[in-house]
């Protein structure tokens, strides 16, 4: 297990010392930090990937049955799309929400204990694998949306009341922080919709019915719905900026829910033990 | 060596004085050559702007030197001495150093941290440079200023906001909308303030500029200004969909676009954010549109307010200046302190001494054969053709040191030689602008 605790290491610290790069180069305006921080994070993700390939190894299937893995992919998720994003937008300030994000998961993760569940036979799919890559890129997609969500709500609340602190500067412009949330919610949600399918599918197989009403399954439609319905007033009635910026932190309020909430609170057959070899 | 500045500006000195002593650009050649003929001068410069009019120089007698530019300044421009002396401050040494990083770093302006005095510098250094008045001190001091200028421009955010009404608006714009290039402006009615707002717009990349005005002659004058269309008062608004950013300054007694006209705008535009700017007095929209989420109302004290913070936040950001300039100041004087000829001459010897020592320890070890009368001449010999060699080059420097350009065979010595400081770091070659 020595290689594994030790890329479990280097990534955490990666996301550390990410987080620093992009907290300290915000605040302290040293442009050149979070340029930094993009290639901290790449080793991040890389020596995380390595690590799931260990343990897919000995494990001998795909290593995301307890809260101690499911968390780190979940960071593993959201870094890997923050970096295609920020190719694409050029937003260093979302990393100084996304790799702290990261950092958490990683601390949460080493908290829970790591114990690997061998996945009983009838679960053995490659539709797992599938489903639970589609779920987490979403979940990573909409906490990114989320976190566009909060700054423009910040930012906006500085431009209506004419009240500017220090973060004004350092936020970019509700239009970009706008499209970032829009362009989230426009990959998660296509993610999350394959998820929920694939998850179908392969309970179909697993127990012979696609759907049935599990705690997790119930709140995860709801959560589907809401965003569904999010996509559907941007696009049909013209909801943005403010509306739309609140609406997706609410979504991720149910997300968080039915990520941790229905597994430690609710129960059904989605909870980690249930996984496990009876 | 020292570094001497005399001069007035702004804060010493009424615009009535300013305007006598200030050096018309075009005739900059008399003075130079008058200053660097003054005795105790050996190197100088002369910046002259609308706030400050300031002389460099280098001398070894301080006091001397300060005496002579202030008597210069006062015959040069025919005032009495006494009346200009008022007005004068004078520094020398780690005082005149830390004066002028200051002054080009716009840490001793009007508006802290407007961008015109280090040109302003550069300009000046320029003459100074074609009429060769300055020298290997000089040389490098105005290097050191300007880069510690770009420092500060770069590290810290002294100049990142902005300072006017207008260049504020274009600000706020900036994190409203990602970009303003394919951006609308409409400008309502005619005011300077607008017009200049409307100029920083365009100069932005904004695309479109609406112009209306109750005198319909005024708008199209305006619009061809701009190279815009003009659009008749009495319909503007229904070109509003149309406008990401109006600029308002009519003479309109009353509300000429009320929350309720906006609303219905945003719905035409499906809630796509707009910035308005009400520069009017009395105001010419209702400040309750600032209510609904798509519009950002500014009016002309919520803009005065955000130069007010921006000022502010420059005045914090110049504190991390003084702090980057005082480092400065310290190097810069450990370069000058090692440009005197003792400290030099030493160095020198010792670094020579070092190298024989060690090359003798590396010869001998091999010649355990030698008794020691052979070591000893050999030891001996060693000594003398060091000795042999440094006699013309210390004689020399000692007699270069006499005259004004010595500094630069010492500076070139310490150069050639690499010869370490003592004490400090001898980091300074690399600050080329």
């Amino acid at each position: 297990m020595g290689s594994l605790s030790l890329l479990f290491a280097v990534t955490t610290l990666s996301y550390l010392a990410a987080s620093l790069l992009y907290l300290v180069g915000m605040i302290g305006r040293r442009p050149q930090l979070p340029q930094a921080g993009r290639w901290v994070l790449l080793i991040g993700i890389i020596s995380q990937a390595s690590c799931f390939a260990v343990r897919h190894s000995s494990a001998g299937g795909t290593p995301v049955t307890s809260l101690h893995e499911s968390l780190a992919f979940f960071a593993w998720c959201l870094i890997l799309l923050f970096l295609l994003l920020d190719l694409r937008f050029k937003l260093s300030v979302m990393g100084a929400f996304a790799a702290p994000m990261a950092l958490l998961l990683m601390i949460g993760s080493a908290l829970c204990p790591d114990v690997v569940v061998q996945l009983s036979p009838v679960l053995k799919s490659w539709l797992f694998p599938v489903h639970i890559t589609f779920a987490f890129l979403g979940n990573a997609a909409f906490a990114l949306s989320f976190g566009a969500g909060v700054m423009y709500l910040i930012q906006n609340r500085m431009l209506k009341s004419k009240r500017f602190t220090g973060i004004y500067q350092l936020l970019p412009s509700l239009d970009s922080l706008d499209k970032v949330n829009y362009t989230c919610l426009s990959v998660g949600f296509p993610l999350m919709t394959l998820g929920i399918i694939s998850g179908a599918f392969w309970a179909n197989i697993a127990w012979g019915t696609y759907w049935s009403w599990d705690p997790k399954e119930t709140w995860a439609l709801l959560t589907w719905f809401l965003y569904a319905a999010l996509l559907h007033g941007r696009l049909t009635i013209g909801w943005r900026g403010r509306k739309a910026a609140i609406f997706s932190i609410i979504a991720f309020m149910f997300l968080l829910f039915t990520f941790l909430g229905v597994n430690l609170l609710l129960g059904g057959y989605h909870t980690f033990e249930s996984f496990a070899v009876i | 060596m020292n570094i001497i500045v005399v001069g007035l500006s702004h804060k010493t000195a009424p615009v009535e004085i300013r305007e006598k002593v200030a050096f018309p650009p075009t005739e900059m050649e008399a003075p130079l050559m008058k200053m660097l003929a003054l005795p105790a001068i050996s190197e100088g410069m002369i910046v002259s702007t609308c706030n400050r009019v300031e002389l460099y120089a280098v001398s070894r007698q301080p006091e001397a030197a300060i005496l002579e530019l202030k008597s210069f300044l006062a015959d040069f421009h025919a005032l009495p001495e006494a009346v200009l002396n008022e007005h004068l401050y004078d520094r020398s040494g780690d005082d005149a150093i830390h004066h002028v990083l200051r002054v080009a770093s716009s840490l001793d302006s009007m508006v802290i941290g407007e961008p015109q005095i280090l040109g302003q510098i550069k300009t000046a250094y320029g003459y100074a440079c074609e009429f060769k008045t300055t020298g290997t001190i000089l040389n490098r001091f105005m290097h050191k200023a300007f880069s510690v200028a770009k420092r500060i421009r770069t590290e810290t955010a002294i100049a990142s906001s902005a300072v006017s009404v207008s260049f504020a608006a274009v600000e706020l714009a900036r994190k409203i909308f990602d970009s303003l290039e394919n951006k609308t402006v409409m400008l309502v009615g005619a005011g300077e303030m607008c017009e200049l707002a409307a100029k920083h717009f365009v100069n932005q990349g904004v695309s479109k500029v609406l112009v209306t005005n109750r005198t319909f002659s005024r708008a199209e004058k305006l619009a061809a200004e701009f190279n815009g269309t003009a659009v008749n008062f009495d319909n503007f608004r229904e070109q509003l969909h149309r406008v990401d950013i109006l600029l308002s300054s009519t003479g309109a007694p009353d509300y000429i676009l009320s929350a309720g006209k906006l609303k219905e705008v945003c719905k035409m535009r499906r809630f796509k954010p707009m910035f308005l700017i009400d520069i009017a007095v009395p105001r010419d929209i209702d400040p309750a549109a600032n209510k609904l989420d798509c519009v950002y109302l500014y009016d002309v004290d919520d803009l005065q307010g955000v130069v007010q913070a921006n000022l502010k936040e420059r005045h914090k950001e110049a504190e991390k200046a003084e702090l980057i300039i005082k480092g400065e100041v310290a190097q810069f004087r450990n370069w000058l302190d090692t440009l005197q000829i003792k400290p030099t001459i030493v160095a020198l010897r010792r670094q020579m001494e070092q190298i024989r020592q060690v090359e003798m320890e590396r010869t001998l070890a091999n010649l355990n054969h030698l008794n020691d009368k052979e070591r000893k001449a050999i030891e001996a010999m060693s000594a003398a053709i060091v000795n042999k060699i440094l006699h013309q080059p210390t004689q020399k420097l000692k007699q270069v040191n006499q005259n004004d350009d010595g500094t630069l065979y010492l500076d070139a010595v310490r150069t050639l030689f690499d010869l370490p400081a003592q004490d400090v770091t001898h980091s300074d070659a690399t600050d080329s602008e």
